[in-house]
């Protein structure tokens, strides 16, 4: 259909993004497909240490699944999104297919080094999350082609994670956030993860930040190092939620806060943790 | 704004869906939002547009027991759905707990995100019989009360959710 319709034609996920960029005109299909209709493309599964939801499960599904609450910072991120309404309605697959530089899937899933699954008219691809971001708002779909599934592999034994962003309010996009995943082996760091959203045109993985937990002992030295590098790595804007010297500040103590709960639940400690509000 | 914004011709589309347990047929074009719909279309002038850009959760609705914003649906997608406005809260005259909790705590001031408040109240309390305050304020954190009453829509909420109990 997607193929017939040509390019001015696009896919109708949960539509909390883009039924009000059509109000703005920022979006302005000729055409719309609407996928809701379409059944099984809703579901969470698990086989093979790995966790698989369709395209189109709600954030509120994955806030309510026992399986995705395995990996606490799916969680996090889930629950944390916009607020009830939005949650009911919007889905993972259109999320990471919007690729707006505030979202906060990409930013989480990254950590996790998930999969998206795209199915065109010429067949199916698995494309790693940090090639099918390309840009903002740019993905690596062609047109003919739709998100049909998202793929993570359950971390190994002693990891844990935390995903913070900081909102002004429940239905707007976070200021910052940060995404940490961290496996541990006693006090030593076996192997870290850490992205940032809302600093830069995509979600910035921070390799340095990584290097600088990796193969250490988790100390007020090498977080600091690591929250250093985060700062470093983030490219933010300045307009009305901040100013970019704000953005960089702000980040890196969320960067900090996560290391510091990812930790903890890498220890096996269950903590509680949620969107921050100002 | 360019001219091609207007399609030259639009199909409309024919729906079937459930309001406040009553069975509607529409034919609508694609674009309507759903809360274009319930005033426009059927009358229930009860939901409330506020903002229009999914902020305000003044139009808030239930739909198939989920709270949605109505201005951020379009009305086709409700075809098969049942939908339940503030029109449907009261019951044979007798006003809903949550109704008569708003109004007993004052839990509304100039009135007009009440009924988006009500509706995100109601997805809350018939899953979560017992609400903490954390929850309460969760479940609300898309209604925006312009008025700023927060403090007394907790409450109402609060004493409904006790007065609900067992019912």
């Amino acid at each position: 259909m997607l193929a017939q319709l040509g390019e001015d034609a696009k896919l109708l996920a949960g539509g909390q993004s883009l039924i009000p960029l059509m109000k703005l005109r920022f979006a302005n299909p000729a055409h719309l497909v609407d996928m809701n209709f379409i059944s099984g493309t809703s579901y969470i599964t698990e086989e093979d240490g790995a966790l698989r939801f369709g395209a189109l499960t709600r954030h509120a599904e994955i806030e309510a699944s026992s399986a995705a609450g395995k990996i606490p910072i799916l969680h996090d991120c889930a629950a944390g999104i916009a607020d009830v309404q939005v949650r009911n309605r919007g889905t993972i697959g259109g999320s990471l297919a919007e690729a707006d530089p505030s979202g906060d899937w990409a930013t989480v899933l990254m950590t996790l080094s998930a999969e998206v699954r795209c199915l065109g008219t010429t067949g199916e691809r698995t494309v790693p999350l940090t090639d099918f971001i390309k840009d903002a708002y740019t993905t690596a779909l062609a047109h003919d082609e739709l998100v049909s599934e998202v793929a993570v592999k359950l971390p190994p034994k002693g990891s844990g994670g935390a995903y913070l962003a900081f909102k002004r309010s429940a239905p707007v996009y976070p200021t910052a956030s940060a995404a940490v995943q961290l496996t541990l082996d006693g006090d030593v760091c076996r192997n870290a993860a850490i992205a940032l959203g809302c600093v830069g045109l995509t979600a910035i993985r921070v390799t340095d930040a990584e290097a600088a937990l990796r193969g250490q002992s988790l100390t007020e030295k090498t977080i600091t190092r690591a929250t250093e590098a985060s700062r470093a790595a983030a490219d933010p804007q300045s307009d009305t939620r901040g100013s970019a010297e704000y953005k960089r500040t702000l980040v890196g103590a969320l960067v900090k806060r996560a290391i510091e709960i990812a930790i903890r639940r890498a220890q096996g400690e269950p903590v509680e943790v949620g969107h921050i509000y100002a | 704004m360019p001219d091609s914004i207007m399609p030259e011709s639009i199909e409309n589309i024919s729906i079937a869906l459930k309001v406040n347990g009553k069975s509607y047929s529409r034919t609508v074009e694609p674009r309507k939002l759903l809360v274009e719909l319930l005033r426009e279309d059927l009358d229930l002038t009860g939901t409330h547009v506020g903002c229009d850009t999914t902020y305000c959760g003044a139009c808030t609705v239930l739909m198939n027991g989920a709270a949605v914003k109505s201005c951020t649906m379009f009305a086709v997608q409700a075809d098969g759905a049942e939908i339940l406005t503030v029109e449907g809260l009261e019951k044979n005259g007798e006003l809903h707990p949550i109704q008569k909790a708003f109004g007993d705590c004052y839990g509304l001031q100039c009135g007009y995100c009440t009924p988006g408040l009500m509706l995100s109240a109601l997805q809350l309390l018939s899953r979560n019989q017992q609400p903490t305050y954390h929850d309460m304020r969760k479940a609300i954190a898309g209604n925006t009360c312009r008025c700023t009453g927060y403090q007394n829509i907790l409450k109402a909420i609060q004493m409904a959710a006790q007065n609900m109990k067992g019912a």
